[in-house]
C-alpha cells in the first residue's frame, strides 16, 4: 500500500469503491451493492436450505440456531403485531439476518479486503455496507413503504389520508376540524419522515463510527494494537447485534403502528 | 455521507431478499414449528390419555379379578353342596337296598322254616304211621282206617 500519511491511509479507508456516471444522484457504491448482495444470498440461501430440509421432528444443529432466530423474529412480531400480514415476518428476518451479517463485516481486520482487493487491481473497498448511508436509507425507506401500504391496506387509502388530517389532534365542531388540518398533517408528517431517518442513520451512526475507530486503532503500532483492537472487537460484538435487533424491532413496531387506528 | 444510486441498488436488493424470504425461507419454517408444537402438544395429551386409559385398565381388571373370585368361590361351595348330596343319596340308596336285601333273606328264611316244617310233618307223620303201623300191625287197617290217618297227619 502507498499509503504514506495517516490521513490518506483513513481517507482511503473512507472512500467508495465507485462507478462513476453522470446526473442528479451520480455514482454507484460497487463495493456496498456487491458485499450486500453476497451477504443476503448467504443469508437466504442458508435458510432457505434449512427450510427446505426442515424437519418437524428433531432438529440438527443448523436448524436449530436457524429456529432460534426465527423464533425470536416470530416471538416479537406476535408481541406486537396485531394484524395479520405475510410479509412482516420474512421482512422482520430478512431486517435482523441481513443487518447483522452486514455490520459483521466489521470484525473482518479492517485491511484484509481492502489488501486482497488491491491484488485484483480494486484500489478502494469498504466492506462494511452499512456504514453507508445509501444502505441504510434504502432499507428505513422500504420500511417506509411498508409502513403506508399497511396503513392503506388496514384502514383504506381514503382512511389513511382521513387520519393524516384528523390525528393525533381531535376537534369537536367542524370548524375546529377545519383549523386543525394543517397542524394535524404536519405532525403526522414528521411522525412519518422521522422514523426512517432515525433508523438509517441510528444504525449508519453507529456502524460508521465502529468502522472509524478500527481504522484508527489500525494507526497504532502493531505490538499495541491489541490493548484498544481487542476490547473494541469485544464491545462491538454486542454493537452489531444490537443494530441489527433495533432495527428489526422498530420496524416492527412502526408497522404495527401502521396498522392501529390512533 | 453520500446519496447516490447506490440508495436504488440497495432498494432493488432489499426488495429481492425480502421476496426470496417471503417466499422460500419463511412459510416452510414457521410451518413447520408449528406443525411440530402441534405433535408435541398432541404428543402430550396422548401420554396423558394413555395413563387414564392405565388406570381404568387396571380399575377394569381389579373389578374382573374380584368377579372371577367371587365366581370360583361360588363354584367351589356349589361342588361342596352337591358332593354332599350325592353322599347322602348314595347312603339312602345303600339303606334301601339293604332293608330290601335283609327282607328278602328273611322271607326266604321264613320259607325255607316253612318248607322244613312240611317235610318234617310229613316225616313225623310217617315216622308216626310207621310206628303205629308197628304197633297196630294187625289191628289197624290203612284202607279202613284212613280217615282216622289223615285226621292224625293233619294235626302234626
Amino acid at each position: 500500500m502507498a499509503e504514506n500519511t495517516s490521513t490518506e491511509y483513513i481517507l482511503h479507508h473512507l472512500t467508495h469503491n465507485r462507478l462513476h456516471t453522470e446526473g442528479a444522484m451520480a455514482n454507484f457504491h460497487l463495493d456496498t451493492f456487491w458485499i450486500a448482495l453476497v451477504l443476503g444470498f448467504i443469508f437466504v440461501g442458508i435458510f432457505g436450505l434449512v427450510a427446505r430440509k426442515a424437519t418437524d421432528g428433531v432438529p440438527g444443529k443448523l436448524q436449530n440456531f436457524v429456529e432460534l432466530i426465527v423464533e425470536m423474529v416470530d416471538t416479537h412480531i406476535k408481541d406486537t403485531f396485531h394484524g395479520k400480514s405475510k410479509v412482516i415476518g420474512p421482512l422482520a428476518l430478512t431486517i435482523f439476518c441481513w443487518v447483522f451479517l452486514m455490520n459483521a463485516m466489521d470484525f473482518f481486520p479492517v485491511d484484509l479486503f481492502p489488501w486482497i482487493g488491491s491484488l485484483f487491481g480494486i484500489n478502494h473497498l469498504r466492506v462494511v455496507p452499512t456504514a453507508d448511508v445509501n444502505q441504510t436509507f434504502a432499507m428505513s425507506i422500504s420500511v417506509l413503504l411498508y409502513i403506508i401500504g399497511f396503513s392503506i391496506k388496514a384502514k383504506g387509502l381514503g382512511g389513511w389520508i382521513k387520519e393524516l388530517f384528523t390525528a393525533p389532534f381531535h376537534a369537536e365542531g367542524t370548524v375546529g376540524k377545519i383549523c386543525l388540518l394543517i397542524p394535524n398533517f404536519l405532525f403526522q408528517l414528521i411522525e412519518l419522515i422521522a422514523k426512517p431517518i432515525s433508523l438509517a442513520l441510528r444504525l449508519f451512526g453507529n456502524m460508521y463510527a465502529g468502522e472509524l475507530l478500527f481504522i484508527l486503532i489500525a494507526l497504532l503500532p502493531w505490538w499495541i494494537n491489541w490493548v484498544l483492537g481487542t476490547p473494541w472487537a469485544i464491545f462491538h460484538v454486542l454493537v452489531v447485534t444490537l443494530q441489527a435487533y433495533v432495527f428489526m424491532v422498530l420496524t416492527i413496531v412502526y408497522l404495527s403502528m401502521a396498522v392501529e387506528d390512533h | 455521507m453520500e446519496f447516490n444510486t447506490s440508495l436504488f441498488g440497495q432498494v432493488i436488493t432489499f426488495a429481492l431478499l425480502v421476496w426470496f424470504t417471503m417466499k422460500i425461507v419463511w412459510p416452510p419454517l414457521t410451518g413447520m414449528m408449528e406443525k411440530r408444537a402441534q405433535r408435541i402438544a398432541e404428543g402430550l395429551s396422548a401420554a396423558d390419555r394413555a395413563k387414564q386409559d392405565l388406570a381404568n385398565a387396571e380399575k377394569a381388571s381389579a373389578e374382573k379379578l374380584r368377579e372371577a373370585k367371587q365366581h370360583a368361590s361360588e363354584l367351589i361351595a356349589q361342588a361342596e353342596k352337591r358332593a354332599n348330596q350325592i353322599i347322602d343319596e348314595a347312603k339312602d340308596k345303600a339303606k334301601v337296598e339293604s332293608e330290601r336285601l335283609l327282607a328278602g333273606a328273611q322271607a326266604e328264611i321264613t320259607q325255607q322254616v316253612e318248607q322244613a316244617k312240611g317235610v318234617l310233618r310229613q316225616q313225623v307223620a310217617t315216622l308216626a304211621l310207621e310206628g303205629a303201623t308197628k304197633i297196630l300191625k294187625q289191628e289197624v287197617d290203612a284202607g279202613k282206617h284212613a280217615v282216622l290217618l289223615e285226621s292224625i297227619k293233619a294235626e302234626l
